[in-house]
């Protein structure tokens, strides 16, 4: 199924997908608010407008993947998930509770539409490109779309998955960094720094594209770009800011892990309207 | 040492040969069947599928995280992953991506780990393999195997591939010898009894049931009549057959090429206890790595010959009531 959106349809989903953020990890008391709402626009443009895929059959062999690596990030593809209705929209603010399908961390027990369950950072990578290798083999042409955070690419194993995707060209796949600058320590230039970004990305072997991750029609660029580039894969270093449209949490690390007290999701419902 | 006839055992191929040539029968029989590698293929045996089917056979280098990751994409996507590398770093490098993208979403990627144990030899204990069997059967939904002989391995190997879901399998380095003849049937998670026997339970698992089967011998002389068990499957183990041992012999054994702290012994203790307690005693590595030399003289010096299993046969049945 190929949505297509008007750009500000696209923004408005982005918006309210963000009333969804603040609003579930406020009730749960409990989250990752600033990483998903860095990640808005490209899981948004991603879901709504880029990849082929269909709510009402989510195992249809031939449909693009998308896995989030960053796992901690989950209420942002929660909140498409449900928009889109894969899964009860109804049941959004039960994340994190007993018995809800919004596990803390994407969990396929729960919601079996997700490609893979996340939560420990590094892995993600490796296995869309598993899924990369396995379309080549089958000869489809579904594409996979890994999301991975800015200090997850710490781990090593982003390296070996990045080694070995160039050299076995799975330009099927594209991994997307959401590169807010904040960890949860703290900023990543003062915990470990990953500049020179892009350098690595090429050195490493991959075709990099360099944006503004909250940029919707650059994001569609992108992507269309990704898919005319042959014998490598992609990655989209995509600069954002972390806690993005809620003014007092933009750039402030205690965002990574604190959820929205009562009043200040008040607040951020406001700036969100 | 003269064997004699009703005991005799011929010198087969390892386990991990065996594991080759299967996986290249399988190949054939199986497209979906694809092999991810880390730089070990040629001591694996993975290399015969590289040769025959080389597009299903993809190169890691050595890193062993990515590689599990990626077979567990391959998995999502419906192939039948087969990882391979020495059980040790398969299982020490690599747990934390078999129990986050393996386990807990229960893909359907097989793990084979080879050079288990001490039997390795020369290579010393950073390749040795002593806790594979207790990290393996610690990941919810695996499922355990451990071939004595060829015969085992090409059996086991078939229904590895056969089976939904994640598996380990652990095989040797060394040849070893035949336990079982050509046509012996096997089922996973059903213990085979090698020797029938009424005093003593001596139970094994790899290359420690052929050591089992001299240990018999060795009782047999001595007037002693000792049952051999070979759990080949460690997960899920077959409480049935432990618990009627334990019933009928009221003394048990447990031999391993691992270490007893988290092994084989442990699970079978369990099942004893639960079902029919009795005296048990545990031969394996004992809180300790081992060290370079030949296979024979680390089987020796660390305790896992059929001579050590008879002793501790002779010190349960002293505690038999």
């Amino acid at each position: 199924m190929k949505q297509k959106k008007s750009l500000a349809e696209l923004q408005a989903i982005a918006k309210q997908v963000r009333r969804h953020i603040v609003e579930m990890t406020c009730a749960a008391k409990s989250g990752h608010p600033g990483g998903s709402l860095s990640a808005v626009e490209i899981v948004v443009t991603l879901f709504y407008d880029v990849m082929r895929h269909d709510p009402a059959n989510p195992d249809w062999p031939d449909r693009d993947r998308f896995i989030l690596s960053k796992g901690h990030g989950a209420p942002v593809l929660y909140a498409v998930m449900a928009m889109l209705g894969y899964t009860p929209l109804d049941q959004l603010n039960t994340l994190r509770k007993l018995g809800s399908p919004y596990q803390g961390h994407p969990d396929k027990r729960f919601i079996p539409a997700l490609e893979a369950s996340t939560g420990s950072l590094g892995q993600g990578l490796s296995v869309a490109l598993g899924m990369g290798c396995a379309a080549r083999l089958d000869r489809k042409d579904f594409r996979t779309y890994v999301l991975l955070g800015d200090g997850e690419i710490q781990e090593g194993q982003i390296w070996e998955a990045a080694m070995f995707g160039a050299y076995h060209k799975v330009d099927n796949v594209v991994a997307i960094v959401d590169y807010n600058k904040i960890q949860l320590d703290g900023f990543i230039k003062d915990i470990m720094e990953l500049e020179p970004l892009n350098d690595k990305w090429r050195a490493f072997g991959w075709h990099v594209i360099e944006l503004n991750g909250h940029d919707i029609p650059a994001l569609q660029a992108a992507f269309a770009e990704a898919e005319t580039v042959k014998g490598k894969p992609t990655v989209v270093i995509a600069h954002t800011v972390k806690g993005k449209g809620v003014s007092f949490m933009e750039n402030n690390p205690k965002y990574h892990g604190v959820a929205p007290t009562p009043e200040e999701l008040e607040a951020a419902l406001k700036e969100l309207a | 040492m003269a064997i004699p006839t009703k005991f005799e055992l011929k010198m087969g191929v390892a386990t991990r040969e065996a594991f080759g040539r299967t996986l290249v029968e399988l190949g054939r029989e199986n497209p979906n069947i694809v092999v991810v590698d880390a730089d070990l293929s040629k001591s694996t045996m993975t290399t015969y599928f590289a040769k025959e089917f080389p597009e299903r056979f993809f190169t890691c280098g050595i890193a062993e995280a990515n590689m599990v990751g990626v077979a567990a994409g391959l998995a999502a996507a419906g192939k039948i992953p087969v990882v391979s590398s020495f059980s040790c770093f398969l299982l020490n490098k690599s747990f934390e991506q078999l129990r986050v993208t393996v386990a807990y979403p229960n893909m359907n990627v097989k793990a084979v780990g080879t050079h288990s144990g001490i039997s390795i030899g020369e290579d010393g204990p950073s390749q040795m393999s002593v806790e594979d069997t207790a990290l393996a059967g610690a990941l919810p939904g695996f499922v355990v195997l451990s071939p004595a002989d060829e015969v085992a391995a090409r059996a086991l190997v078939r229904l590895m591939i056969q089976h939904q879901g994640p598996v380990f399998l652990r095989a040797g380095r060394p040849k070893v010898p035949i336990v079982y003849p050509a046509d012996q049937k096997f089922e996973l998670g059903k213990a085979i009894e090698v020797l029938p026997g009424s005093d003593v339970t001596l139970i094994g698992t790899g290359l420690m049931v052929a050591e089992a089967v001299r240990a018999a011998e060795i009782l047999d002389g001595e007037g002693i009549s000792a049952r051999v068990i070979d759990i080949h499957t460690i997960k899920p183990i077959d409480r049935e057959c432990i618990a009627k041992a334990a019933r009928e012999t009221g003394a048990v054994v447990v031999a391993e090429e691992h270490l007893v702290d988290c092994g084989l012994g442990v699970r079978v203790a369990q099942v004893v206890a639960e079902t029919s307690p009795c005296a048990m005693e545990f031969v394996g590595l004992q809180n300790t790595y081992a060290e370079s030399g030949s296979p024979e003289s680390l089987l020796e010096k660390y305790g896992l010959t059929g001579r050590h299993i008879a002793e501790a046969a002779r010190k349960v049945l002293a505690r038999k009531r």
